[in-house]
């Protein structure tokens, strides 16, 4: 299932949702992105006061279910949440909540780790950071993009 | 044709989205790069280095080769940085 939306989110009450009962799940992973406070890949570095994430509505959708349908074809998932944010962002807000099921562990995180490094390089957001110095647009890192392609090629 | 400018593109551009008519003989979207670029000074900054820009036809991740034609929806933006 794929949620794209403005407002927060409980993790919690998330994982107590997420396949409830369903007895042929032995594992389920759960990863959750937050804002961080600084630009860039070390701690100290530029403050970040908070961000703007833009998305192209429709799109984001349709390549988020295509993503979801291409880890559902490589792994015997029973169960698979995206959720989304966008909109105005503070540090250590919650933006993106990735979970899978399975009745094995390794297929669970596999999985999980497979969606957020997809999404990161296929999905259409984009984050605009705000800092004392103003407003700019973060920048795609290729350290990304390779994290996506050691997955291969899809359909997606 | 609808098409979509997103995060600085649209900044350049100064519109999010726009109805346009491209001639018959624009039929990629590397031909329409081309015809967009002489809309405006705005335009031909939002698309002057590809490199940096992205493009989806109807919603799917395409390169400049894809084919556009009338009805299309057609998005020009940076590589994406969600997650």
């Amino acid at each position: 299932m794929i949620r794209v939306q403005r407002e927060d989110f409980d993790p919690g009450a998330e994982l107590a949702a997420f396949a409830p009962g369903n007895a042929r799940v032995g594992g389920i992973c759960l990863f959750l992105g937050l804002v961080r406070d600084f630009v860039g890949d070390q701690p100290g570095g530029t403050a970040v006061r908070g961000m703007t994430l833009e998305h192209y509505p429709g799109m984001t959708e349709r390549q988020l279910e295509a993503i979801e349908a291409e880890a559902r074809r490589r792994w015997p998932l029973d169960e698979v949440l995206v959720i989304h944010r966008y909109g105005a962002l503070a540090p250590a807000e919650r933006i993106v909540l990735v979970a899978t099921a399975s009745a094995h562990r390794e297929a669970a995180f596999q999985s999980c780790h497979f969606l957020i490094d997809w999404l990161k390089t296929k999905a259409p957001f984009w984050k605009l950071e705000h800092t004392a110095a103003g407003d700019s647009w973060v920048e795609a890192r290729d350290s990304d993009q390779a994290l996506a392609e050691r997955w291969g090629a899809g359909d997606a | 044709m609808k098409v979509l400018y997103f995060a600085w593109l649209k900044g350049k551009t100064g519109i999010g989205e726009e109805e346009v008519t491209p001639p018959a003989e624009v039929a990629d979207v590397a031909a329409l790069v081309a015809w967009l670029k002489t809309r405006s000074p705005g335009h031909a900054a939002a698309l002057d280095d590809l490199r940096a820009v992205r493009v989806a036809v109807n919603q799917d991740h395409v390169g400049l080769d894809a084919p556009v034609a009338a009805g299309d929806e057609v998005a020009f933006f940076p590589p994406v940085t969600g997650g």
